[in-house]
């Protein structure tokens, strides 16, 4: 035994010496790997992005009204009455001016996206006075607070950023006239910096919505008293209305948009993945025929054919390590940070987000680069190994 | 090491046939070897005769279709693949016409290589080559990889590697084949000795006739057949 692990080093060793002589070959498959791995990290580090976006977004004793059987904001909708009814009911903290509740409203304008400069949905959100309260992490980080009652906007930093027009001291349309943008805000980077912000009095004229709301964000006395403040909303007669958590309900939002992500991610990283066991596969084979004499070689003198076997799955684990390392490193400084927005596709509005490449995603990119490191060395390694030893003393 | 009749290798009947996709190639027909302990045989033949094909089978590189292969009392054709490595590593030395030394090693560690499949430690290993080294004329080459070295040195690397574990038959598939006339001479007049101050058992495959006269029997090989005599 100790005999067979001799074997196996110094046979490695060998293979490994003469890795400069299949420099090309080599550095190719490193290569093809180290894109594979770039890609696969850089697309899960968008919906990980998304996910830690959406987990900023909602405190745990948040609650959001909407009407029932609306699955966003969007469809949803009700009068001020209602929303009246709602911030009275049980549970609801309370604060100087009443209960933490903000009837709000929640519309789509276009505008036009700095990196294309073509059209997209941001939503434009009209609050109550309470909505600073309900949203303790919000805050104006340049600027200033929009005044109640008039036509200015306080704008998230994602969408200051993503969008033309939104930056502090311009203006933009809003139901025919110019409002101009007073104040930009941060929200721990959730998905409230994606907004635009108004005087909900403010916006109803302005889109004719009359005393009509579409939702109600409460913040409750603690989470214990969901299921209370629940009951007594989803029981009262006059109303119709579902209740859910901030972070449920946020988290509901994102999953069509992470799912896609990741099902697309997962097609493109498989699709490269194959083509890269294909090239890890035309490496070895190369490096296997390449070294056929001296493999036989170490045969003919007595080596077994285990340690031949794993000494190029060896090989071909390394070349796909330094590959998954540099694809992992690539995708770490291109990506990690990189603020972008998307589309999601459950309130067809944009959301603004920053890529987040960590530790867990690089460690999966490496352990994808390892297997297709062992799949494309095996066969070879296989062949290598069933060579007639006299048959592949003569192709020599 | 020897059986009782003091063969060393004894080839009984033996067939080898090659299947070549469809086609079947017939190399050896029930041929017979007798080989005392301590010859140094040469064997010749028509490019093709299957020269090769009988030394695979005699160092246990390739087994045959039919027929026996007895090797210092043991039958090595019932072998598996893996005690077949092993028994090669014990009891056979391979020197072949183009060298084989593996580029990425020093002539040294080429000739360490198949003491690693015993059970020496490094000082032991080195003392070996050391030994081999000496009797090959070549201590002074120690370090040079095998890019830097002649032909003729080449091949006396490859004859130290073959002699290192001490193995029972030293087994050359044309070493001179690829040498000038004085390298080659080099080379044979060194398997002379081994064979003669030694008492190593040598076959020699070759196409020189100026090569067999060194050895002390010659055979030809022609039709699957062994004979004594060349054929024209
Ligand atoms: N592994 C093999 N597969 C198929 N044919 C082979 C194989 N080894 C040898 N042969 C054939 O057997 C014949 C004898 O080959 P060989 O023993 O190398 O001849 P020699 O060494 O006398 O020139 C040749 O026709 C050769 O093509
Ligand atoms: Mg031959």
């Amino acid at each position: 035994m100790i005999n067979w692990l001799t074997q196996i080093v110094s046979v490695t060793k060998f293979s490994l010496q003469s890795l400069p002589e299949r420099k090309g070959a080599a550095l190719s498959a490193i290569f093809g790997i180290a894109g594979v791995v770039a890609v696969l990290v850089g697309v899960l580090s968008i919906a990980q992005g998304i996910r830690l976006m959406v987990q900023n977004s909602g405190e745990p004793e948040n609650a959001i009204v909407l009407r029932s059987g609306s699955d966003s904001e969007m469809m949803s909708g009700f009068s001020g009455q209602q929303a009246e009814i709602v911030s009275e009911a049980p549970g609801i903290a309370r604060w100087e001016q009443g209960a933490m509740a903000s009837p709000e409203l929640f519309v789509i304008i276009n505008l036009p996206k700095r990196s294309t400069g073509t059209d997209a949905n941001v939503p434009l959100r009209g609050v109550s006075l309470a909505a600073f309260e309900v949203r303790s992490n919000l805050e104006i980080t340049q600027g200033r607070m929009f005044q109640w009652g008039l036509a200015e906007l306080v704008v998230g930093a994602g969408a200051s950023r993503e969008f033309t027009g939104l930056e502090l001291g311009s203006s933009i349309e809003v139901g025919g006239e110019q409002w101009p943008v007073v104040g930009i805000f941060e929200a721990g980077g959730g998905i409230a910096e994606g907004e635009i912000w108004a005087d909900a009095a403010v916006v109803q004229p302005a889109y004719r919505r009359g005393n009509s709301y579409q939702s109600v964000y409460t913040k409750l006395t603690s989470t214990d008293a969901y299921s209370e403040f629940k009951d007594a909303l989803t029981t009262d007669p006059r109303l119709n209305v579902k209740v859910a958590q901030a972070t449920e309900f946020y988290s509901e939002q994102s999953t069509l948009l992470r799912s896609i992500i990741i099902g697309l991610g997962s097609i493109i990283a498989g699709l490269m993945g194959l083509g890269a066991i294909f090239g890890a596969l035309n490496t070895m084979y190369t490096a296997v025929s390449a070294r056929t004499r001296e493999i036989a070689t170490l045969r003919a003198l007595g080596f077994k054919s285990g340690p031949v076997v794993i000494s190029v799955l060896f090989e071909s684990l390394l070349l796909a390590l330094v590959g998954g390392l540099i694809g992992g490193g690539l995708a770490y400084v291109a990506f990690d940070g990189f603020r972008a927005a998307t589309i999601n596709f459950q309130s067809f509005s944009q959301i603004a987000f920053a890529f987040d490449v960590n530790a867990t995603l690089l460690k999966n990119g490496i352990l994808y680069a390892a297997l297709i490191g062992l799949v494309g060395g095996l066969f070879p390694a296989l062949r290598a190994a069933r060579m007639p030893v006299a048959a592949a003393l003569r192709e020599g | 090491m020897s059986q009782d009749n003091g063969l060393l290798v004894d080839v009984r009947g033996v067939d080898k046939v090659f299947k070549r996709g469809a086609e079947k190639i017939h190399v050896l027909g029930g041929l017979d070897l007798e080989i005392p302990e301590g010859e140094f045989l040469a064997l010749m033949g028509p490019s093709g005769s299957g020269k090769s094909t009988l030394l695979n089978l005699i160092g246990g590189l390739d087994k045959p279709t039919q027929g026996e292969v007895h090797v210092a009392g043991k039958r090595i054709d019932k072998l598996s693949d893996r005690k077949l490595a092993s028994w090669r590593a014990r009891h056979v030395g391979l020197v072949f016409q183009f060298y084989n030394l593996l580029p990425v090693l020093s002539a040294a560690r080429n000739v360490e290589l198949p003491l690693l499949l015993t059970r020496l430690n490094s000082k032991q290993r080195k003392q070996q080559v050391d030994t081999a080294m000496t009797i090959v004329g070549l201590s002074h080459r120690m370090k040079h990889y095998p890019r830097t070295l002649s032909g003729g040195e080449q091949q006396r690397v490859g004859i130290a590697r073959a002699i290192v574990t001490d193995p029972t038959l030293l087994l050359c598939d044309e070493p001179t084949g690829d040498l000038d006339r004085k390298a080659g001479d080099e080379v044979l007049e060194l398997l002379q000795t081994l064979n003669e101050s030694q008492g190593k058992t040598i076959v020699m495959v070759t196409h020189d006739p100026h090569a067999a006269a060194r050895a002390s029997r010659t055979l030809y090989l022609d039709k699957g057949q062994l004979g004594e005599e060349p054929i024209e």
